[in-house]
């Protein structure tokens, strides 16, 4: 918490609310004791009157100051908001708690009577309260106080729940801590933050509340004053002297003002963290070109579904542009299958992104060349490429579970495509999809085209975003991780559909994996990223046994499969992936290599092509040779 | 190829039944909140201090008379058969007589409802209908941190807009536009005009917070998953806002809008009050104030009522846009 | 040290039978595979043995005894798949260890005990003082490691411990698991959704479908010569050249 309050005194909406806070705080101390007289001053030859220079705001009916009584109302005003926002903090907190201590079913109940309470407006409840404890200053804190305590129960149970599944707190019970220490000490620091922001917001509605009660006369009761009153007061005067009921009003709004504004950038509403996304300065990274290998006319003819060249990808960052991508060149041909492969983080979905043309402000994408089906993805506006994009190529995403649309229906989501880009009507695209989910191998896909994303399973969803590439003539599949959240049954189906549609089509296929076995039991070549480059590119079969880059041998030597030895270790790779906010100069992977020399440390290593595929590496032929041994201790 | 076995058997549904177990649910939870709205409300005259008929009538009213209200009330019985006989009326549509002017309260209550609901529904309307397109088109234009200047001032402006309590805005209204201008009229219930500057006060505040709710949701939104995949069908911008991104964002504000509903029912309380709106804000006040509670606790009953009503409509509302609502959550 | 028996261990949730009595043995002294597809059952188990999810059935027996879960002993404990959710962001890594140390320890010894446990899994001590925001997601799993091992453990349940990490880091992770083991002699459940792991890690395996366990035995055995179809079906599954 601490930690975070400079933060908020660094936004100009935080100075604002805080300076705010203080002005009140500060009026709140010393107003009655400078013009308390002043305001209680009854004046029976100017009652009624309105704004003067004796009297700014005017008199009420008994001749007293109104301006002063506004300030000297200050006091009760926040006094009362303070003690009543205290009062439903508190009470909020233990009803919020309590169910996470006490028995499953006794909890579960608590949380459906807070629930059954929430449908209450906060306002009936203060009435409800009021009518009961009869009408008083003190039994109008204890109402609000009682009236905003479950919704703030509310929260605290719905944030202290989402901590208390954690594993951490899971962990502490098995070692034995007692609940109530759990709860102090790894679900309350946890929810501090968002429970105080509510509660400064909180308070504000507070003021509003207390305010409107006195307003309606069941609040503050004379002789004692707060805004809500002299409000009330002002009002039956507003024809003669508006100022009466407004002046009370905007010390409310300011009030209100201080509270919400505090609350907000705290919240982070203004916060810091967006404040360094507009730092964005450099348009464009400077584009390395390297030098290209052979004839480009018969190059194109072979990459004749894809043909990138030097590919960067940047996001601005706050020490200029960040690059996590840089200078990616790869191909493919009909029917040809190409996986990626590489730690998180070395580029290999921001690679997918930029090619299927789906990366969004502020990312930037340029390339060389950046061809899809021969034709130049670069020129004119992207909407020129939209049919083209719409029917030849189709994307599947990691996730299953967010990737289709919940409020949509299966076939809906299907046919939009079509119906836009190749023109079908309505009944011939729908019978389409049907036969898209059939030729994807759903059982029944008449009645799962009616259904919606949750009535699937992972596998199926996945079938149906291949499905929907389907409904075009894809000629490229892009798919990022298509199987990383699928059991090991499922996967080997969804890959075989791959390997289906490649056959069936022609299809090629850009698939991305960390896992170098998915990979080579799918494609024919392996492009291995690292750093945002590609580091070796060579046919898959070839993996096991002629990888030259350490990286490449570090990755499978890292990974068991069915035939590993079980007596050695596994490789490990010592040290962390690049961050490419910090990309250091000469071999990226130098500082993890087993082989690195000084001039790996200088010079960056270029992709060099030959017999069996290309290789970056200085030592690319001692790396065939020197068995990596491990290194972990 | 076959599919899993397991796999299919978890993705058979069977929506009907889905259906029903979510109104068993929905409906079970709206009676249980019901009872505890009418036990509250009959609770509230035996939990208020003192005698609640002397208290109405005052200290001076002769005993004779307050031991035949009592009586009259049934104040004088078994709790129990209070609490029965209560029930009993309740399914009768009979909530009672006024204390004071000894009218039947449903009566009372039936004519006023009518005024506050002319001025709570109107006021929901607008509110969605300015929070919607303003937050949506927000939410597009400073995507991404785009347009910082015009998400800041978007964002102050509507803080301070919900920073105002609708009794100050009321206020503010009269003072400015009637008294001032002239314009409409400041009281009363008298043609249409009369209802602009109610409704206004009454929406002004929550349409500014709705379009921040509605401006975030779609933000997160926009960044889904499922958005991308719209992308990636090329589809046109306008499909892509509207037809993929918008409902999901808005399943997630109308969730919230029962709630707003019922505050905003309560909240003509105070707008009533500032407009002498004939309405049953003013009735509830004007009874607490002279303690006429049967009329107090009908007017808790009702305004409950229609809370809870509030918040079912918008489940079920919420139900037929997202069907995974109807799933889970208890 | 100790042997984890599950005998006929029923667990519901709702109408929803998710543990159909199952009867396991893991054996004294060996890392106990358990494979099968996800909603299986396999975290279940786990939490039903720390006591995690309430049994509706069936008993769980420590070396014959019942599992107790109360008090500041805890014999069973735990090392959970997100690394990202295992430690408490709000406090050190030594700290998050401390809170499992047994409650007699004194100042001076404790700080030594955990320096130890640190060492341990490979990690540099000076780093106890750390929050957990600046440790990779396999350097947390060491950290979760160490915690578990500091209440003295006899048995360990590793749950998916190396699913969330990168491949290059999960090899040191599983070097990091058969060291402990075969150091310490633990009894150690592993449950993975990788064979290949499981082959690699553990000597006894055993695999579970829809709440039941349909086959268990030595690793070597199950799968050069498995019994149930389930068990065919994903030793089929293993991706490999193509
Ligand atoms: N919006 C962004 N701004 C800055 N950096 C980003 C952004 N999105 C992703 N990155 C960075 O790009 C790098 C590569 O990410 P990614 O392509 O997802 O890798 P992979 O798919 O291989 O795991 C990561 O280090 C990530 O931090
Ligand atoms: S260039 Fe040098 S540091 Fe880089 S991978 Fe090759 S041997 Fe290692
Ligand atoms: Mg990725």
């Amino acid at each position: 918490m601490r930690r975070h309050w400079p933060q908020v005194l660094r936004t100009p909406v935080g100075i604002v609310g805080i300076a705010l806070l203080t002005i009140l705080l500060l009026l709140a101390v010393l107003a009655p004791l400078l013009w308390g007289d002043r305001a209680t001053a009854t004046d029976t030859g100017d009652i009624l009157s309105g704004p003067s220079s004796q009297h700014w705001a005017g008199t009420d009916d008994l001749g007293r100051d109104i301006f002063f009584r506004t300030l000297v109302a200050t006091r009760l005003s926040i006094v009362l908001t303070l003690l009543a926002t205290a009062l439903g903090v508190g009470l909020g907190l233990l009803l919020g708690l309590a169910p996470l201590l006490l028995p499953r079913r006794l909890g579960r109940i608590m949380v459906a009577f807070l629930n059954v309470l929430l449908g209450f407006p906060s306002l009936l409840m203060v009435l409800f309260l009021a009518v009961i404890l009869g009408v008083s200053t003190s039994s109008a804190v204890l109402a609000i106080g009682v009236a905003i305590a479950s919704p703030f129960a509310r929260l605290v149970h719905t944030l202290g729940a989402g901590i208390a599944e954690r594993d951490y707190v899971a962990a502490a019970r098995i070692s034995g801590v007692n609940p109530v220490r759990v709860i102090v000490r790894h679900v309350l620091p946890n929810v501090a933050e968002p429970l105080v922001v509510n509660a400064t917001v909180t308070a504000s509605s507070v003021l509003l509340a207390f305010g409107g009660l006195s307003f309606l006369g069941i609040g503050v009761q004379p002789p004692q004053y707060d805004w809500g009153r002299l409000m009330q007061d002002g009002l039956g005067s507003i024809y003669t002297n508006p100022l009466a009921a407004l002046l009370p009003g905007i010390a409310f709004v300011v009030t209100g003002l201080a509270f919400n504004l505090t609350g907000e950038a705290a919240a982070g509403t203004f916060g810091a963290k967006s404040r360094s996304r507009s730092r964005w300065t450099s348009p464009a990274a400077p584009v390395t070109v390297r030098p290209s290998g052979s004839g480009d006319e018969e190059h194109a003819r072979v990459a004749d579904v894809l043909d990138v060249r030097d590919l960067h990808v940047s996001f601005p960052g706050p020490e200029g542009p960040i690059s996590p991508v840089r200078g990616v060149s790869l191909t493919l041909r009909t029917g040809e299958a190409v996986g990626v492969v590489g730690e998180s983080g070395s580029g290999k979905s921001m690679t997918a992104l930029a090619v299927a043309q789906l990366l969004e402000e502020p990312g930037r994408v340029t390339a060389e060349r950046l061809t899809f089906c021969e034709t130049d993805l670069q020129a004119g506006a992207r909407s020129d490429h939209d049919a083209l994009l719409g029917t030849s190529l189709a994307v599947v995403f990691q996730d299953p579970m967010s990737s289709l649309n919940p409020v949509m229906r299966i076939g809906s989501q299907l046919v939009e495509a079509a119906r836009r880009h190749q023109g079908l009507t309505r009944q011939e695209a729908s019978d389409r999809a049907v036969d898209r989910l059939r030729a994807v191998h759903l059982a029944d896909p008449e009645r799962r085209a009616r259904q919606h994303p949750h009535e699937f399973s992972g596998g199926m969803r996945q079938r149906t975003m291949i499905a929907m590439g389907l409904m075009g003539t894809p000629r490229l599949i892009v798919a990022d991780e298509p199987t990383t959240a699928l059991d090991m049954t499922v996967q080997r189906q969804v890959l075989d559909l791959l390997q289906e549609t490649r056959r069936d089509h022609g299809t090629a296929i850009l698939l991305i994996s960390h896992d170098v076995s998915v990979v080579s039991s799918v494609c024919d070549r392996v492009l291995v990223m690292y750093a945002g480059r590609i580091v070796e590119d060579l046919p898959s079969a070839d993996l096991r046994t002629k990888a030259r880059h350490p990286y490449t041998r570090a990755l499978i030597g890292a990974v068991p499969d069915m035939a590993t030895d079980l007596d050695a270790p596994l490789t490990t790779i010592p040290g962390q992936p690049v961050d490419p906010r910090n990309v250091p100069d000469g071999c990226a992977y130098a500082a993890r290599c087993p082989l690195a020399t000084e001039r790996c440390r200088q010079d960056d290593p270029v992709l060099v092509a030959d017999a069996i595929g290309s290789v970056a590496c200085w030592h690319a032929d001692v790396a065939l040779d020197v068995r990596i041994e491990e290194e972990a201790r | 190829m076959v599919i899993q076995q397991a796999e299919v058997q978890q993705a058979v549904s069977r929506p009907r039944g889905r259906w029903w177990t979510f109104a068993g649910r929905r409906v079970r939870r709206l009676l249980i909140s019901l009872w505890v709205l009418v036990t509250a409300s009959f609770l509230m005259i035996q939990l208020v201090p003192g005698d609640p008929v002397r208290a109405a009538l005052g200290t001076n009213a002769p005993p004779d008379l307050v031991a035949s209200r009592r009586a009259q009330l049934g104040l004088d019985d078994p709790l129990l058969e209070q609490y029965l006989r209560y029930l009993g009326n309740l399914f009768t549509g009979d909530l009672g007589e006024s204390i004071l002017t000894q009218l039947p309260v449903a009566d009372t209550i039936v004519q006023r409802l009518l005024g506050t609901l002319s001025l709570a529904v109107p006021a929901f309307l607008l509110t969605f209908a300015i929070a919607i397109p303003v937050g949506v088109a927000m939410a597009v234009a400073t995507r991404r941190g785009r347009r910082r200047r015009a998400e800041l001032s978007f964002v102050g402006t509507s803080i301070v807009l919900s920073s105002i309590p609708e009794f100050v805005v009321s206020v503010a209204l009269v003072a400015v536009v009637a008294v001032n201008l002239g314009i409409l009229p400041a009281a009363g219930r008298d043609g249409i005009g009369s209802f602009v500057l109610p409704v206004l006060a009454l929406s002004i505040g929550p349409a500014a917070v709705m379009s921040r709710i509605v401006r975030v949701e779609m933000l997160a939104v926009l960044d889904a998953d499922y958005v991308r995949t719209a992308r990636s069908k090329r589809l046109s911008s306008l499909r892509i806002n509207l037809r993929h991104a918008l409902p999901n964002a808005v399943t997630a504000t109308l969730t919230l809008s029962g709630i707003m509903f019922a505050a905003m029912v309560a909240g003509t309380v105070l707008v009533e009050n500032v407009f002498a709106w004939p309405g049953l804000g003013s009735t509830i006040v004007s009874s607490i104030r002279s303690r006429d509670y049967p009329l107090v606790q009908g007017s808790v009953l009702v305004y409950g009522a229609i809370a809870l009503l509030a918040n079912t409509l918008v489940d079920v509302a919420v139900a037929a846009l997202d069907p995974r609502s109807t799933i889970g959550d208890s | 040290m100790s042997r984890l028996d599950f005998e006929d261990v029923t667990v519901r949730y709702g109408h929803h039978t998710v543990l159909d009595r199952v009867s396991l043995t893991v054996p004294e002294g060996q890392i106990m595979g358990l494979v099968g597809e996800s909603g299986s059952g396999k975290s279940t188990l786990a939490r039903a043995a720390v006591g995690l999810a309430p049994l509706d059935g069936g008993r769980i027996l420590l070396d014959g005894q019942p599992v107790r879960h109360r008090g500041r002993r805890r014999p069973i404990q735990m090392v959970f798949q997100d690394p990202f959710s295992s430690l408490d962001p709000r406090m050190s890594i030594g700290r998050s260890i401390a809170e499992a140390l047994p409650d007699r320890l004194g100042r001076g010894p404790r700080a030594a005990e955990i320096a130890r446990l640190v060492q341990l899994v490979h990690l540099d001590p000076d780093r106890a003082a750390d929050a957990p925001s600046r440790l990779s997601g396999g350097q947390r799993q060491r950290v979760a490691i160490a915690r578990a091992l500091a209440g003295r453990p006899s048995v360990v349940l590793a749950d998916e411990i190396t699913s969330a990490l990168d491949v290059s880091v999960q090899g040191a992770i599983l070097n990091l698991v058969r060291e402990m083991q075969r150091e310490t002699g633990l009894t150690v459940l592993f449950i993975s959704h990788n064979l290949a792991v499981v082959r690699y890690v553990a000597t006894h395996v055993a695999v579970m479908a829809g709440g039941r366990i349909v086959e268990q035995g030595p690793t070597a055995d199950v799968f050069a010569n498995p019994a149930s179809a389930y068990t065919r079906e994903l030793l089929a599954s293993i991706p490999g050249p193509a």
